[in-house]
């Protein structure tokens, strides 16, 4: 096998990848290996407004931002290779890619595993029923109508009521596709309350709370889901002929298991400190895989912030000491980064991000290590299921990276 | 050439073949590997459905047994033990994916640990000579990740995994490659036996043939009251399965079984052929011999087993969920019976050991067939053992292929990320003797789309592959 060597190869060419590789490739040798035939990642699919916010200070579509990324990427010098599939590991920091070109070695002085998150599909979610087809995730309905111009079908049922869920409405509309229902098992709608409004208002789709799907209909084609109402227990079929099941994400960690990286448990993505180091030395984790998900621009922040990091390894080989771990508590579900360790700084943004199951309109946060209270905050955006909850990394200014665990969660 | 035409001027075969699942397939390919009178037996292959191995055989564990635990001295111990033999032979030269990962049953109570021995008794019985009792120790440590409470075991070492699908294609591709026509889409309506030939009147056109051999499967007992019979009824059987990621397979490197009761084996933990691992299957009689839903009880049952078996297993993602539907009769065995009258043979109540015995159920076809007076020889100008496209886990596989990639570029080209198929494979399917006819069966040739994402990011590609070519096979007026 033939073997390409750079200081830096990224393992997937989105927001986060693309960043990095922008900022890295100004003084480093870079190669972006993404298994798509485009590089651009999920935006690509996503034919709405709403990106490139916090990056890059003006809002475009998804496959307009993606573009900028990637030509951004391709200026500062970066090698971009499509089609490229990481499928293992070769030493510490040795990829195994396959490509049209060849089955080959990449192998750098750092590894970024950029490889972002996906959503679970119905299968994972042992939603019982048939198999008809018409089944689908967000991914592959954007894939269908964005990239593909098929139409999915008449009327949909929506599975989940947050940020990504609005999204799929708005591209089954696009693709004259009735939204009759949206579904959520939690106590209220996820995302914010006025863009929930609004959106009810400007879409008119009606929404659920405390439902939950428990069975797809349909032999062939999708003729309906049975939905049972978790307050009274009582179920009732919708009509449909498609049905889409939104957010619950999970990283694609793939790499990170088969290299024996250590992962959190939580959000099942690598454990990486606020330097976005994972246990491996020398391999980062930026995005989505490291905290799924946030949206694109933040994923985006993270191959910025990591740059530097990435070069003081490159440059000085220095490894981290071990750290202490931070564990969300209830009602949050994960937090990242998930590893306090010395000399790591402050994460990307100064921020601490959290996803909870829960919603809580005046939340007070606090932080514990070793049976005592090292931090508190109260802050005034609330806490809700289905995004990031954001809180000052100065939270955890008093904890000690030599020292246990440190709990975050709510007084 | 290979039919005589009749009076009428119609073809009349040899042998009509009703089934085309794992049974009819591997009839159909020893059946036309045979001359009467000097010239190939011409045979016919019926299939309602639109593929093989699309109904019952799609759908099951995948596991080639070695019989042991079979009810000695019945016809299916018989041919499960030598269909294990011969399917293990032919596997090599076709390239389908076997791998002998072995059993343990796993005793998790007196009771069953007193059965042990009786059951290593009955493998004996049952010409099986390999099984070993082990104490509780030795079980954990060839399964580290078990469930605590076990008390000893039961190994066998030859119970092996296998890519069921790949062997219905295999056998019935290599049918077709010696002659067989194989009619999918004609589902049965009628028969008519009449004195020389029986007519096989079907939804696609009428059907004629000197024999017939049911081999219905699910549908066996009703094509049996079409020609006046009423001997068994088949009552589907459905197993709900839950198949794990593939980073769950280092959990488990054998097949888990339970010390068997009198409804089945019961569940069981096994690593699949392509490196996943399946946790199932339930076992419910049901009315509807379609209904291969999933059920909230099931699961239940199963995330319950599963989390007392492998308790590591069930912090894992799951892939995929499927149910199976078994062909259980009210009888304890195999159903076979051949009716000279009518030039009939039954090959019935094949339940789930019919993919081990698949083999041994044609050769023993063909001994009844001979002993009503086909008088035939094997041929000798037969075309070589087909190689089928390797989908299992633990072969080499295109995208990890340098020689391959580099003699053909689309072999580098991923298409289905998680299974790791590439165009190249894709393709090949499409051109194959038998090739897809819609997405599920683009998924058992290749694997593209069974894997953790369900298609969220190759779905619509795969489905725009299939498309094309469907449109282009439509177009050209050869979609068979």
């Amino acid at each position: 096998m033939s073997t390409l060597h750079a200081d830096v190869v990224v393992v997937g060419a989105g927001p986060a990848g693309l960043t990095a590789a922008r900022e890295l490739g100004r003084d480093r040798s870079v190669i972006v290996l993404d298994r798509e035939t485009h590089a651009g990642g999920i935006p690509r699919h996503s034919d709405h407004l709403g990106y490139g916010a916090r990056d890059l200070r003006r809002v475009t579509s998804g496959p307009a931002y993606a573009r900028r990324l990637v030509a951004l990427a391709r200026d500062a010098g970066a090698d971009i290779r499509t089609e490229a599939t990481a499928t293992g590991w070769s030493g510490e920091r040795g990829l195994e890619v396959t490509s049209p070109h060849g089955r080959i070695v990449v192998t750098g002085g750092a590894v970024l595993l950029a490889t972002g998150a996906r959503e679970r599909p119905r299968s994972a979610r042992l939603v019982p029923g048939d198999r008809p087809s018409g089944v689908l995730t967000t991914g592959l309905l954007q894939n269908l109508v964005h990239l593909q111009h098929r139409s999915p079908g008449r009327r949909a049922v929506v599975v989940g009521a947050e940020l990504v869920s609005w999204s799929a409405v708005l591209t089954l509309r696009e693709a004259g596709t009735e939204t009759v229902l949206m579904t959520t098992e939690h106590e209220r709608g996820e995302t914010w309350s006025a863009l929930r409004a609004g959106a009810r208002l400007a879409l008119r789709v009606p929404v659920t709370t405390r439902t939950q799907v428990v069975r797809v209909i349909g032999k062939d084609v999708v003729e309906g889901v049975e939905i049972r109402n978790l307050r009274t227990g009582r179920t009732r079929v919708v009509a449909c002929d498609v049905v889409v099941f939104t957010g619950d994400w999970i990283p694609d960690h793939e790499l990170v298991r088969l290299g024996g990286i250590d992962l959190d448990p939580a959000t099942k993505g690598p454990r990486v400190d606020a330097a976005l180091r994972t246990s491996r030395a020398g391999v980062f984790a930026v995005g989505n895989v490291v905290h799924p998900v946030d949206t694109a621009d933040v994923a985006a922040l993270d191959g910025r912030h990591v740059a530097d990091h990435v070069r003081r390894w490159l440059d000085s080989g220095a490894t981290p000491e071990p750290g202490a771990r931070i564990v969300a508590e209830a009602p949050f579900r994960w937090v990242a980064p998930s590893l306090l360790s010395a000399g790591a700084g402050a994460p990307s943004r100064r921020r601490l991000l959290l996803w909870a199951d829960d919603v809580r309109t005046v939340p007070r946060v606090v932080a514990r290590q070793d049976g005592r209270e090292v931090g508190r905050r109260s802050l005034p955006w609330s806490v809700a299921p289905g995004r990031v909850f954001r809180v000052p990394w100065s939270l955890l200014e008093k904890a000690d990276p030599r020292g246990g665990d440190i709990g975050v969660g709510l007084l | 050439m290979r039919e005589p035409a009749t009076e009428s001027g119609a073809h009349v075969y040899d042998v009509a073949i009703v089934g085309a699942g794992i049974v009819g397939c591997a009839v159909a390919r020893e059946l036309s590997g045979l001359e009467v009178d000097g010239r190939p037996l011409s045979v016919a292959l019926l299939e309602a459905r639109g593929d093989v191995g699309d109904a019952t055989s799609k759908a099951n564990t995948a596991i080639l047994h070695t019989g042991f635990d079979a009810t000695p001295g019945t016809l299916e111990s018989r041919l499960v033990r030598r269909g294990c033999e011969l399917l293990s032979a032919y596997a090599l030269p076709a390239g389908i994916p076997v791998e002998r990962v072995g059993a343990v049953l796993v005793a998790w109570d007196d009771e069953q640990l007193a059965a042990l021995p009786k059951l290593a008794a009955k493998a004996v019985a049952n010409g099986y000579e390999h099984g070993a009792l082990i104490d509780a120790d030795e079980v954990y440590a060839r399964l580290p990740h078990l469930g605590t409470g076990a008390l000893g075991g039961l190994v066998i070492p030859d119970e092996s995994i296998i890519c069921s699908w790949t062997t219905a294609l295999a056998f019935a591709t290599e049918a077709v490659r010696r002659g067989a026509d194989l009619l999918l889409r004609h589902e049965l309506v009628e028969v008519h036996v009449g004195a020389d030939t029986t007519l096989l009147v079907t939804g696609a056109g009428t059907v004629e043939a000197r024999w017939l051999v049911n081999a219905a499967g699910l549908g066996a007992d009703r094509m049996d009251r079409l020609l006046g019979h009423d001997r068994f009824t088949v009552v589907p059987r459905r197993g709900e399965l839950i198949v794990f990621d593939k980073l769950a397979r280092a959990l488990v490197d054998h097949i888990v079984l339970p010390v068997p009761t009198a409804r089945g084996k019961g569940v069981l933990v096994s690593p699949t052929i392509y490196g996943n691992v399946m946790l199932g299957p339930t076992s419910e009689n049901i009315e509807d011999r379609t209904d291969t839903s999933t059920t909230e009880s099931g699961f239940e049952l199963l995330v319950g087993k599963g989390r007392a078996l492998m308790p590591a297993l069930l912090d894992e993602e799951v892939t995929a969920t499927y149910a199976g539907l078994r062909a259980a009769t009210e009888h304890d065995d195999y159903v076979v019976d051949v009716d000279a009258a009518q030039r009939y043979l039954l090959l019935g109540g094949i339940r789930s050991t019919g993919l081990t015995a698949s083999m041994a159920i044609a050769e023993h076809a063909v001994e009844l067939l001979a002993s009503q007076g086909i008088a035939t020889i094997p041929r000798r100008d037969l075309p070589p053992v087909p190689r089928m496209p390797n989908i299992g886990e633990a072969f080499p596989r295109p995208y990890a292929d340098a020689r391959r990639i580099a003699g053909d570029a689309d072999y580098g080209r991923v298409v289905c990320f998680c299974e790791r198929v590439t165009r190249g494979e894709v393709r090949d399917a499409l051109a194959s003797t038998i090739p897809p006819s819609d997405i599920d069966g683009l998924r058992r040739r290749t694997r593209a789309l069974m894997g953790r994402c369900q298609g969220f990011y190759c779905g619509a590609e795969v489905a725009r592959l299939l498309e094309d070519d469907l449109g282009r096979r439509t177009t050209s007026g050869g979609a068979s």
